[in-house]
């Protein structure tokens, strides 16, 4: 009855189905055998232990990205995926400079940045910026809304005159539709999705091409996490925005991503298009995960159980890192690094796909 | 006679800016064996729900009006004594944060045999018994061990099995969970809540599941309710609200899930986010997100309609319901219902 008339009503907005992986650009952003290690050892003092009668140096290693090779490229949104604790975080700072790379380079348009002196990286950190999960963490609390929006733009462009700044923050906070009347006010005074609102508007006024969004919908409710994504994919489509996204929410990627990148345990496991990975999953932990989503629609739990735990990045274990949980291991998994290899889709690194054990 | 009964529960938090009414006229009833989801937004009273209905409220929070009746027994009148009794025992919680429940400096064999041996006459060894009787039907691989082993030394999963485990411990008639499972991966989540299911199926043990994630309510519950700003606005068969929900903000929900539009499509959002306790809009506490909102909508509390087997807290559906029509208050230009403005709208302090 009513139902039916409402949902005619409030389905107004037509689809626009976004870009497909079949018209991708050129490479953006490259990311070559990327490794980060933690020490977990502390200074040099602390490592010394007394073995056997003689002084050895003992250090402890959080292997946190083991090798990862991705690129992303232009006008799309690349989602990447995984377990917490899997790299995710760390990738994405990577990327962005805030760490340095244990091992693996880092291209921006063509030109390696992972190693760059920090002036040098200056012009290419007004291309890229960075959204992140806590709305409430990232935005300064003693700073006024205009001031938080401002001094990126100051900062990247110290030429701009008082008025041009004014009219580009204004220009901003409409595309974000936040009211400029706000900026006299902190960002307390806002809730959840303003906030964000207002962190996208920081990184949107600095004309990027390249975003980093690290969960940034994770901490907001259902009905504002649509508002902040509807408001990614209209900034995407004006401005011809590039992301790299991070999320565990599999039903945003489906809905967001244009490609999809699995990580487990510092490795990439799968990457593909979008409907490819969710049609046909590939990889046995990718198989898992896409059968863990709960579906609006199920009326039972329906999904492939793994056995074990997740193991420590600290010491990871041989072979294929997925082994100790997968359904398909066999005695080469437990020795022998799948690499990754390409298939009519993407990219997998598996033995039991390569060897034709699986479909 | 359903096994609990909540009726017209008043529940406010006395701040110094003046009183927080977090929740406002809630009922809903729970039978033996039944799962019951509570769905809502961030601070909708979804939690003060569940720790009324334990009676864990405390200052500056208090039962304003209504009761809450468990087996014929009214809780919220009781002495704190014969709670503790029903707490535990007949109805059990489990937290969204494990460390609620888990004493980090005891080992999970020492609290699980000092829980049972609290609510019964039993000896340690066979305390010891029942709690691996317990962690095995929560499947944790080599059980005998854990019962040595301290909170800190289990993964987050291991550790929610293990709240299961002693949420089961005295083989309660009621589990209350508030969000068992936001922390945890994916994977996790759905292994814990296929787990929480089948074991309140197996031993037919009621549950009250708290949660903001509508495919998991659409997999464990048979009833949900929707709440909205300290209200219930909709309640009934889980299957039904999932399918046709018929109160706005219901479908404003579920349709503004990635999984109701095609991909790469503009969701459907709805506007504005939800008002703070103490800044409740007058009448529908959801007109000022509502497109249908009517004149009446901004100052009447809507009862409950009856349409289906659903219970509808939505003037325009009692309207529909009665064959009326219905004008929403202002049109776009396409004729479709547009927001009241805020000059519409008297705001009421608590
Ligand atoms: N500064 C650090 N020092 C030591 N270890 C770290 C540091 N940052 C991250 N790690 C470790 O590196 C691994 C990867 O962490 P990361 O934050 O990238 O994971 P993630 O995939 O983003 O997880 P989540 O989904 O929980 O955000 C984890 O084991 C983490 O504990
Ligand atoms: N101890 C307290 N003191 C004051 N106000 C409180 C207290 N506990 C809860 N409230 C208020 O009661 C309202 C309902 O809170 P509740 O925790 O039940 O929300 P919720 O629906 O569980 O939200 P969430 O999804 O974020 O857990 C909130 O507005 C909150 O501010
Ligand atoms: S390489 Fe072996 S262990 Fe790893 S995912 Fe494939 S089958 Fe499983
Ligand atoms: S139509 Fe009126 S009563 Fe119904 S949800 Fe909208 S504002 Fe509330
Ligand atoms: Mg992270
Ligand atoms: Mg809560």
């Amino acid at each position: 009855m009513s139902a039916a008339i409402l949902k005619e009503a409030q389905s107004s907005s037509q689809a626009s189905p976004r870009m497909d992986s079949a018209e991708l650009g050129e490479t953006l952003v490259e990311i070559r055998d990327l490794e980060k290690r933690f020490s977990l050892s502390g200074d040099f003092l602390e490592q010394l232990t007394f073995e056997k009668g003689r002084l050895r140096r003992k250090q402890e290693y959080v292997h946190a990205i083991n090798g990862v090779t991705l690129d992303v490229k232009r006008g799309e949104a690349l989602c990447v995926v995984g377990e917490s604790g899997c790299g995710k975080s760390t990738v994405a700072r990577t990327v962005m400079g805030l760490l340095k790379p244990s091992g693996g380079e880092v291209r921006f348009d063509g030109t390696r940045i992972d190693n760059m002196a920090p002036r040098d990286l200056l012009p290419y950190r007004r291309r890229m910026q960075m959204i992140f999960q806590n709305p409430y963490a990232s935005l300064n609390p003693r700073m006024t809304i205009q001031q938080t929006l401002e001094e990126p733009l100051r900062f990247h462009q110290p030429t701009l005159k008082d008025g041009e700044v004014r009219d580009k923050i204004e220009e901003v906070m409409r595309s974000v539709g936040i009211d400029p009347d706000w900026g006299k006010r902190f960002a307390h005074e806002f809730s959840g999705g303003q906030r964000q609102r207002i962190s996208i508007a920081r990184a949107l006024a600095v004309d990027p091409e390249f975003i980093v969004a690290d969960e940034p919908i994770s901490a907001l409710d259902v009905s504002i996490q649509a508002q902040v994504l509807n408001l990614m994919m209209e900034a995407q489509e004006q401005r011809n925005l590039t992301y790299l996204f991070i999320t565990h929410d599999l039903a945003v990627v489906e809905h967001f991503g244009t490609r999809v990148a699995v990580m487990y345990l510092g490795t990439l496991c799968e990457l593909a298009d979008t409907r490819s990975l969710f049609a046909r999953p590939r990889h046995p932990y990718t198989q898992a995960l896409m059968s863990a989503i709960p579906r609006l629609h199920d009326d039972k739990p329906n999904h492939i159980r793994l056995e074990g735990e997740v193991p420590t990045p600290v010491n990871l274990p041989s072979g294929c890192v997925f082994h100790g949980r997968c359904p398909h291991a066999n005695q080469r998994c437990r020795t022998e690094i799948p690499r990754l290899i390409a298939t009519d889709t993407g990219q997998v690194a598996c033995h039991a796909v390569e060897e034709g054990r699986i479909d | 006679m359903a096994l609990l009964e909540v009726n017209n529960l008043d529940v406010r938090f006395a701040m110094r800016g003046g009183e927080v009414r977090a929740l406002r006229d809630v009922s809903f009833t729970l039978e033996r064996g039944e799962r019951l989801g509570i769905v809502g937004e961030s601070g909708a009273g979804k939690s003060v729900a569940a720790f009324t209905i334990l009676n864990l409220i405390a200052k500056p929070g208090y039962i304003a009006g209504g009761e809450i009746k468990f087996d014929g027994e009214v809780l919220n009148t009781l002495k704190p004594k014969a709670m503790q009794s029903i707490r535990g025992n007949r109805i059990s919680m489990i937290f969204q944060d494990p460390m609620m429940t888990l004493n980090p400096v005891l080992t999970i064999g020492e609290q699980m045999i000092e829980c049972l041996k609290a609510h019964r006459r039993i000896s340690r060894k066979d305390a010891r018994a029942i709690a691996l009787h317990k962690l095995n039907q929560v499947f944790i691989p080599s059980p005998e061990k854990r019962l040595d082993q301290y909170p800190h030394e289990l993964s987050g999963g291991m550790r929610q099995r293990i709240i299961i485990a002693i949420a089961l411990l005295l083989d309660p008639d009621i589990i209350v969970a508030d969000e068992p499972t936001t922390a945890l991966d994916v994977t996790i989540q759905a292994e814990i809540m296929e787990l929480l299911l089948l074991l309140c199926e197996k031993h037919n043990v009621g549950l009250i599941l708290i949660t903001h994630d509508l495919g998991v309510v659409s997999q464990v519950t048979q009833r949900t309710l929707v709440m909205y700003a300290g209200r219930v606005i909709e309640q009934g068969p889980t299957r039904e609200i999932i399918n046709d929900a018929q109160h706005p903000y219901t479908q404003g929900l579920i349709n503004a899930l990635p999984q109701m539009a095609t991909p790469g499509s503009r969701l459907n959002q709805i506007r504005g986010s939800m008002p703070t306790l103490t800044k409740i809009p007058a009448g529908c506490a959801f007109n000022p997100r509502c497109d249908f909102a009517a004149n009446i909508c901004l100052e009447k509390v809507p009862a409950f309609a009856h349409s289906g087997n659903c219970k509808v807290a939505c003037h325009m559906v009692d309207a529909m319901v009665a064959g009326e029509r219905w004008t929403p208050i202002i049109t776009d230009a396409n004729g479709n219902g547009a927001t009241p403005t805020d000059s519409h709208r008297t705001e009421v302090n608590a």
